[in-house]
């Protein structure tokens, strides 16, 4: 609550001296970030992924997300996956921590295995599709230099060049975001030679608990022809998840915040 | 998804079985989950072994998985319909997995206390830090599903257990007992051959080990105790466990068979992030009850294990694993002396290098992955190359090699060097 009442202030604010002058670009990204990852305390969601490929093959995805918002911004995620058939009762854990690696374990029921993995590169694919890890968790944003290069009737157009180009594969990505919600509207990542290549999207949005909030979103690979679409249903926020769900307790018994 | 009638008929008889506490729990039946595999896995040797059939891998094997998760009792039931081509043993046997019903779990799960569940029945069980080595980890293995191209889950044989975790605040707490010694389904000749100290000479389907098995109810028992606890992102946990060794690797001169001698273990893991990458630490002493000064010849001596490791993502979707092993023997002197003449000592220090290399591509439908034993001290090692690609999500191809290289006939790997074998399979998950 104390988060939200803090977003509202800053939108207050915001909006009280926007009369004079525009927000920062800074001051927008935290606030779209805020809106992205850190709606409520907590929150969960189930998730259908499609990924269809150039030659139209697809393949899909579905899973629950759970979701604790901890001090200092760090989050615990829990990830409960479905479908297909072959990582069904699977379990992601991931404990994000800003100041340092996010700290990432698999649950493998078969093998009745806890796998911690490697801390790497989070631009790379989520769970085989068009959307990448840091799409899911969020990305930090002292990495990247946020310029705001246009602003019409509805939207903030922000420019993001990351600090440190070696990290990453794109050369800079833009980013729409809606005036009123705050919310990242579109995202276009461009290639070194200043084409776009890749696309993420929010299709729908709604509000859920006077949250503005994804419904649905897609990630397009342009080089690769595929396009991701993720469909949110059953969001609910606020559910006042307890942190004893993020651990290894909850991975061997799955918790019923997941399997009802 | 619809199911050939047998095969659900099959399935329901075995739930006929499985004990359910109360109607309640069994109630909303439309809760009930089923999920699995239909796996069909082909393998040839790549060398004539006279004591092998030149197939070494040929089965069919349907795996069926109910659960249902309830707020008061758990319960789920997973077992494999296998026909096996090449299997010898075809009796069925629950705790040595031959036959045609591989019973791979059949639990009931339940939470008496708010901080104490416990798990009661068939079940796999796993701990410990190691990847593909085992040091606190004396949980039941399947050395010949491992060697002959099964699915790595076959690695884990089921444990017959209670099972309970309780969470003071201080630390957790696993206790795993086992009424009756579930030993590994180690490799004694059966589809994979390996070297016979009494013949001097490899041997297999020719001289199937036939141990005194330790299979009193209550009495050979094992318990296997664990207390962990996160200090931040770190994981720390002591092991202890009270069984027996879990291969027949003691003799009985009295009647020239193998035994399984009694093993205490103690142990500690710690892992945690290091420089960009994860770090495992991981050591136990493993004390030989039956052997305690090292005198005995037909006995094992205690030994020390010590495990260190380091992953790390390099680069996109490839990942590198490490790791360094060590099996240092106690009373060495004592093992020298009581050794027959003739038979070849092994080194007191045993060092084992591992290497894993994992290659994603192909939107992550390709897999490719290398593991690889090395030791220097007994040079020998075991190379595990595997590709999987998944066609869709439900059909999956995969293709695979078990290959081992050895200076000696005797060390543990290059005892098997006449098992090498490719295997290919394909599978429909559901």
């Amino acid at each position: 609550m104390k988060r939200t009442l803090m977003l509202t202030i800053a939108l207050v604010l915001i909006a009280g001296t926007s009369a004079l002058a525009a927000p920062s670009a800074d001051e927008i990204v935290t606030l779209a970030n805020q809106a992205s990852y850190y709606a409520g305390e907590d929150g969960r969601a189930h998730v259908k992924m499609t990924i269809t490929a150039a030659d139209g093959g697809e393949r899909s995805r579905e899973f629950v997300i759970l979701r604790k918002d901890l001090p200092h911004d760090d989050q615990k995620f829990y990830v409960y996956f479905e479908a297909p058939a072959d990582v069904y009762k699977m379990a992601f854990l991931v404990w994000k921590n800003v100041a340092r690696e996010d700290d990432r374990w698999l649950w493998l029921p078969a093998l009745n295995l806890k796998k911690r993995i490697a801390p790497g590169d989070k631009r790379t694919s989520f769970v085989g599709s068009d959307f990448y890890y840091e799409d899911v968790s969020g990305r930090s944003l002292d990495e990247d230099r946020h310029e705001l290069i246009e602003e019409t009737a509805t939207r903030y157009v922000i420019r993001n060049t990351p600090k440190n180009p070696s990290s990453v594969e794109f050369s800079h990505y833009i980013v729409q975001i809606d005036k009123t919600t705050y919310l990242p509207v579109k995202a276009e990542y461009f290639d070194q030679s200043g084409s776009v290549y890749r696309v993420v999207e929010a299709l729908e949005v709604g509000t859920v608990q006077g949250y503005p909030t994804v419904i649905k979103a897609a990630a397009r690979d342009l080089l690769a022809g595929s396009t991701t679409i993720n469909h949110f249903t059953q969001i609910e926020y606020d559910l006042g998840l307890q942190e004893r769900i993020f651990t290894e307790r909850f991975l061997r018994r799955a918790p019923r915040e997941v399997t009802r | 998804m619809q199911f050939p009638g047998a095969i659900t008929g099959g399935v329901l008889a075995l739930l006929l079985f499985f004990p359910v506490p109360s109607a309640q729990a069994f109630s909303a039946g439309a809760d009930i989950s089923v999920h699995g595999f239909i796996d069909g896995r082909y393998g040839i040797r790549l060398q004539e072994d006279r004591y092998q059939r030149s197939t070494s891998l040929g089965e069919a094997r349907v795996q069926l998985g109910l659960r249902r998760d309830g707020e008061l009792v758990s319960w789920q039931l997973r077992t494999d319909l296998v026909h096996d081509e090449v299997a010898q043993q075809t009796d069925q046997d629950f705790e040595a997995g031959t036959g045609p019903v591989d019973l791979r779990e059949a639990n009931l799960l339940f939470f008496p206390l708010p901080s104490v569940d416990v798990k009661l029945g068939r079940q796999i069980l796993t701990w410990g830090t190691g990847d593909l080595l085992f040091i606190n980890d004396l949980f039941p293995k399947d050395w010949r599903s491992f060697f002959i191209g099964r699915d790595v889950e076959y690695l884990k044989a089921p444990s017959d257990a209670l099972f309970i975790s309780f969470f003071p605040a201080f630390a957790n707490i696993d206790v795993a007992w086992t009424p009756r010694f579930d030993a590994d389904r180690y490799i004694r000749g059966e589809r994979i051959s390996y070297w016979n100290p009494l013949l001097g000479r490899r041997a297999g389907e020719d001289a199937i080990s036939d141990p005194q098995l330790r299979d009193r109810w209550g009495h050979d028992d094992e318990l296997a105790v664990r207390v962990s606890k996160n200090i931040a992102s770190y994981e720390s946990a002591f092991y202890t466990y009270k069984g027996f060794w879990k291969s027949p690797v003691g003799f009985n001169p009295a009647t020239l068979r193998a035994t399984f001698p009694r093993l205490s273990v103690y142990g500690a893991s710690l892992r945690g992030g290091l420089a960009g990458g994860i770090a495992t630490f991981e050591a136990g002493y493993y004390d030989s009850r039956d052997d305690r000064d090292g005198t005995d010849p037909a006995v094992p001596n205690s030994e020390w294990r010590l495990l260190a490791g380091y992953e790390q993502q390099v680069g996109h979707n490839l990942s590198v694993s490490v790791q360094y092993y060590l099996e240092a023997m106690g009373d060495y002197g004592g093992y020298v002396n009581g050794l027959p003449p003739g038979s070849p000592a092994r080194n007191r220090n045993r060092h084992v290098l591992t290497t894993r290399l994992t290659r994603l591509a192909l939107s992550q439908t390709l897999t490719l992955s290398l593991f690889v034993y090395y030791s220097p001290s007994d040079g020998d090692g075991y190379l595990r190359p595997n590709i999987n690609y998944k066609l869709t999500d439900a059909w999956l191809l995969t293709s695979g090699g078990n290959l081992f290289i050895g200076e000696d006939d005797h060390t543990f790997f290059g005892q098997f060097e006449r098992n090498n074998n490719l295997y290919a399979g394909v599978r429909y998950s559901f």
